[in-house]
């Protein structure tokens, strides 16, 4: 059972952090500007798999360290991936039972309510102009969420993790 | 309980400076990330320049070569015209020489967010590098650090939307501001009436102004002139000399705030650290 755990929390911490790789890699100017949030999928898909050991203050410290990982205000992703994280929690019975689509719908509000805060504190720093391109890694993350979602569970169920 | 957690310490970290300590300790952990994910693009570069031909090679010899050999004369007359203008400096008996200090630092190929122009460099607080100081490359301006953490440092780059800098025409002087537009090798000058006397193929050079960049160093190239006679100001575009994109290493510069008071009439001894720049590190 510690062994387990042990071995929970070590693939938890490898994928987040392969997340925040992803998240900070520079390909291209055109992938940088698709380029999804990998970390708050991957955050989404562990509180939908384990929910009973990977709670709202988890995410939140996840969080802060993507503040600290990308610059931003101290707080802004620890907010937000807080709030996801709760939602996810709540309904991941729901969430399990759910075909493909909807969940993808689900990702796709939890992204959207995600890069609508984001614009509130950003706002709040400076008269910001941002342009239509804000909103691209709201669909691409929709789009490779099914990815994230079979890679990360066919990890899990290599490893015996219930 | 984490979202009251999460409001507040926004707020702190807006209205303060208070959180910088627990940034800085939190880098330790996110750095290494960054670095990981700098490593396929720096493989890439180290590639490319391993693998280049032999040909290829001989011709850039051969320009650098070209390109030394110029230099090294207008050093040679850089030297007189130095000890010409201190002489005349101390004529007018308010001489002064600002002094100042460069590091190297190199790139980290990190992406943070791509709306903004904000680049990650590897040297940090650590070298001494603190916020506000400007950067250069070996063209011109390339922005000012915006926040130092311990081994690396974020960089805004002059054509970040945010970012204004305090410019003069090198050819008569005429002073205005210049802002980043958001998209690359792109500055607007909103600020100049529609019979300014600026002209595409103007350089702008730093004026000094607002005391974070040194004055003197070029900034950029105008390239459009639109006048609007319908509006009060006219609509300036230039190109910035720096090769925002390109660049892989990058000068952040010391400009020592309070001037070097050059010898008294007759003493012609100028300080030390005033007389060049001096690297500091390699």
């Amino acid at each position: 059972m510690l062994r387990l755990d042990v071995l929970a929390t070590a693939y938890f911490f490898v994928t987040v952090g392969a997340a925040m790789v992803l998240r900070v890699m520079s390909w291209s100017p055109l992938m940088d500007t698709l380029n999804p949030d990998w970390i708050v999928l991957v955050l989404i898909y562990w509180s939908i798999a384990l929910p009973e050991r990977f709670g709202v203050f988890s995410a939140l410290s996840i969080g802060l360290l993507t503040d600290v990982l990308t610059g931003r205000l101290l707080g802004q992703y620890a907010l937000i991936y807080a709030l996801i994280c709760y939602f996810s929690i709540n309904e991941h019975r729901r969430l399990r039972q759910f075909p493909m689509l909807q969940q993808c719908l689900f990702v796709f509000f939890c992204l959207l309510g995600q890069q609508m805060i984001i614009f509130g504190t950003e706002s709040m720093q400076a008269g910001n102009r941002l342009s239509l391109s804000f909103w691209y890694p709201v669909l691409t993350g929709t789009l490779v969420w099914p990815l994230v979602f079979v890679v990360l569970r066919y990890i899990r169920v290599m490893a015996r993790i219930v | 309980m984490a979202l009251l957690v999460s409001i507040s310490l926004l707020i702190i970290d807006y209205r303060s400076e208070r959180l910088d300590r627990l940034r800085s300790l939190l880098s330790i952990f996110t750095y290494p990330l960054q670095s990981i994910a700098s490593v396929p693009v720096d493989f890439y570069h180290a590639v490319s320049g391993t693998v280049i031909s032999f040909v290829e090679l001989q011709k850039e010899n051969q320009r650098l070569k070209a390109v030394q050999f110029e230099n090294d004369a207008k050093l040679l007359k850089l030297a007189a015209l130095e000890k010409e203008n201190t002489r005349l400096r101390m004529l007018l008996e308010n001489s002064f020489q600002l002094g100042e200090q460069v590091l190297v630092a190199e790139l980290v190929s990190v992406k943070l967010a791509p709306y903004e122009h904000t680049v990650v460099v590897n040297k940090g607080s650590r070298f001494g590098v603190h916020a506000e100081q400007p950067v250069l490359d070996a063209n011109g301006i390339v922005g000012q650090v915006v926040r130092a953490l311990p081994s690396s440092s974020e960089v805004m780059l002059i054509t970040d939307p945010d970012h204004a800098i305090p410019v003069q025409v090198n050819r008569n002087g005429l002073r205005t501001i210049a802002f980043g537009t958001g998209q690359p090798n792109r500055l607007h000058l909103p600020f100049l009436a529609n019979n300014a006397d600026i002209v595409p193929g103007d350089l702008l050079v730093t004026s000094g102004l607002g005391g974070v960049f040194p004055a003197g160093y070029p900034v950029a190239v105008v390239d459009k002139f639109e006048a609007r006679p319908d509006k009060s100001f006219a609509n300036i575009y230039a190109t910035p000399k720096a090769e925002l994109d390109k660049s892989r290493e990058f000068l952040i510069v010391w400009s020592h705030s309070t001037p070097v008071v050059l010898g008294e009439q007759g003493k012609a001894s100028v300080a030390p650290d005033a007389k060049e720049a001096e690297h500091v590190a390699p």
